[in-house]
């Protein structure tokens, strides 16, 4: 079986289509470690990708105007059990674009694995991009995956970022995500995050509102089991007249399992206004007595609360 | 037999006593309403059958189908048929109407549950149990989701609070299908109007059942200032 072939089978165990990279109106971009194996663009989408030195840097631009219907799929991996992966990619919306993306990192067998993603992605007036990010680290925790990401978006732009991680073990990951939001432009980024073990996660995400009327939502969800750790730095800003921020931050702890939250909330414009709220704690106990009280043992309820909330 | 069997309870928190040495029993199939003030132990025996954290009896039986239940957690009770819904349903993020209905049994269609209360099924079963929901909304999903568990007892906790007085015939229609399929009811209410439809009825003062009989004689017995243990104090002020 080629390292394709390989990709393609463990992008499909972790919920990936596989039929996508054989259609033809479908752009993708794979890769494994720093080898590009496959690639296609599709009209009014140009997907430039080449292997560098230091890994691979790809270029992704939608043009003006072009409301595409299929997603672009980015599937990024290591297959083997040692490696690293360091991914440069270049976004860009031209106006009244719109896309969504569906991207993958997979590293099945990782025992020491290092995953860097470092995106600049730029959101033009009118454009809006939702971008779906599912990781799936294998079970032996060698995973430090740093995923960061730096977007602006214009005018009456828009970004819906979703980062999701629920299944295996989450090994190291440090996401570093940054959000300029233009006038009347509006973002939310949702992150979900399972930790087992001796898990260590840190999230830090931070939505500037510069433009009039922007908003911005922050949503993490996070479950934590045996000594995980987490700490989850949500930063909103409001510097301009109308905007409307929220940072919201929920995490259930179980086992030996450590949480922290840090909102910070920052406003400079007496028009705007930012909130935040944050939960850390056991599984509610009334949520938990409800679904015992439907017959559910107490292991099934917790199943189901946790499920629930990173769903 | 009687299906739920409570004798001589006790239940203390503290140095209060809530429960002071209630026997109580329910027959197959019965509607039994509980009236009393607030604060007079109501839902505390509720969470007492119902064998929720913090509510153990200090002395006394419960017996469900003849085995005693007191020491049991509450999934193994609602596993033998006893569930409840609680006067303030919580919400549950990501899970929606469906899949809450369908908890202990997949294969089970909620549509008709949800028309049982006044919901369409269409407008609710793909949304989610959460803070999108009304107060009524979530409270009759949550008797949807007791007739869903066919159980042999259901005990609900003030089912009328916080549903407007037009969906009275809905919550009536519910209690009235928990009978029809032979579902035990213990009905815990301020409102005549919903414990007139009850078999019998039992008024709780003080942690003791002061009178039992017809709905009929103790909402008037309720109503008449006779229950001399409450002369006085809270129950008085706050009788109708």
């Amino acid at each position: 079986m080629n390292a394709l072939d390989q990709l393609m089978q463990a992008f499909g165990a972790a919920g990936g289509d596989r039929a996508v990279l054989a259609d033809s109106a479908t752009a993708h971009l794979v890769a494994d470690g720093h080898t590009i194996l496959s690639a296609r663009q599709v009209e009014g989408v140009e997907v430039e990708a080449h292997e560098t030195a230091a890994g691979i840097s790809a270029k992704v631009r939608v043009r003006q105007g072009v409301r595409l219907k299929n997603p672009v799929h980015l599937c990024f991996g290591v297959l083997h059990k040692k490696g690293s992966q360091h991914i440069s990619m270049d976004v860009r919306l031209e106006k009244n674009s719109a896309a969504s993306f569906v991207a993958h990192c997979i590293f099945p067998d990782a025992e020491q694995v290092i995953h860097a993603m470092d995106a600049k992605v730029v959101i033009e007036d009118g454009a809006e991009l939702r971008y779906a990010e599912t990781h799936f680290h294998g079970i032996h925790g060698g995973v430090e995956a740093s995923p960061k990401a730096v977007v602006s978006i214009g005018k009456n732009g828009r970004y819906f970022g979703d980062f999701t991680l629920i299944t295996g073990r989450v090994g190291r990951l440090a996401i570093d995500y940054t959000v300029e939001a233009g006038e009347n432009a509006v973002t939310e980024l949702t992150a979900r995050v399972f930790g087992h073990g001796s898990d260590s996660i840190k999230i830090t995400e931070k939505v500037t509102l510069a433009g009039e009327q922007a908003r911005g939502l922050i949503k993490t969800r996070v479950a934590l089991e045996d000594e995980a750790s987490a700490e989850i730095t949500g930063i909103t800003e409001g510097n301009a007249a109308g905007a409307r921020g929220h940072v919201d931050c929920m995490e259930i702890v179980k086992d030996q399992a450590v949480a922290s939250a840090i909102p910070i909330v920052r406003v400079t414009n007496p028009l705007a206004k930012v909130t935040h709220e944050a939960a850390i704690g056991s599984v509610d106990k009334r949520q938990l007595e409800t679904l015992m009280v439907h017959g559910l043992t107490p292991e099934e309820a917790v199943d189901i609360i946790v499920r629930g909330i990173l769903s | 037999m009687a299906l739920l069997a409570i004798k001589n309870l006790s239940f203390q928190a503290g140095a209060a006593k809530i429960i002071d040495d209630l026997s109580l029993s329910m027959d197959q199939a019965e509607v039994h309403a509980l009236l009393g003030t607030n604060g007079t132990g109501k839902s505390t025996l509720a969470y007492l059958i119902m064998g929720c954290e913090g509510y153990w009896p200090t002395a006394g039986t419960i017996l469900f189908a003849g085995q005693a239940i007191q020491t049991r957690r509450i999934h193994e009770r609602a596993q033998l048929g006893i569930t409840m819904a609680w006067q303030e349903p919580v919400r549950f993020e990501g899970i929606s109407v469906a899949q809450y209905l369908t908890l202990t049994n997949r294969h089970l269609d909620p549509a008709p549950y949800l028309a049982m209360v006044g919901l369409q099924p269409g407008r609710y079963l793909a949304r989610m149990v959460d803070k999108c929901l009304s107060g009524g909304e979530r409270k009759r999903i949550e008797l949807a989701s007791i007739l869903a568990l066919h159980p042999r007892l259901a005990i609900f906790d003030e089912p009328d609070s916080g549903i407007d007085m037009l969906s009275i015939h809905d919550i009536i229609n519910v209690i009235n299908a928990c009978k029809t399929s032979g579902c035990a009811v213990l009905l815990i209410t301020h409102r005549e109007e919903i414990a007139l439809i009850a078999d019998r009825a039992s008024q709780i003062c003080r942690g003791r059942i002061v009178c039992s009989g017809s709905p009929q004689q103790v909402a008037a017995y309720y109503k008449s200032r006779e229950c001399l243990a409450c002369a006085t104090e809270v129950c008085a002020d706050e009788r109708p």
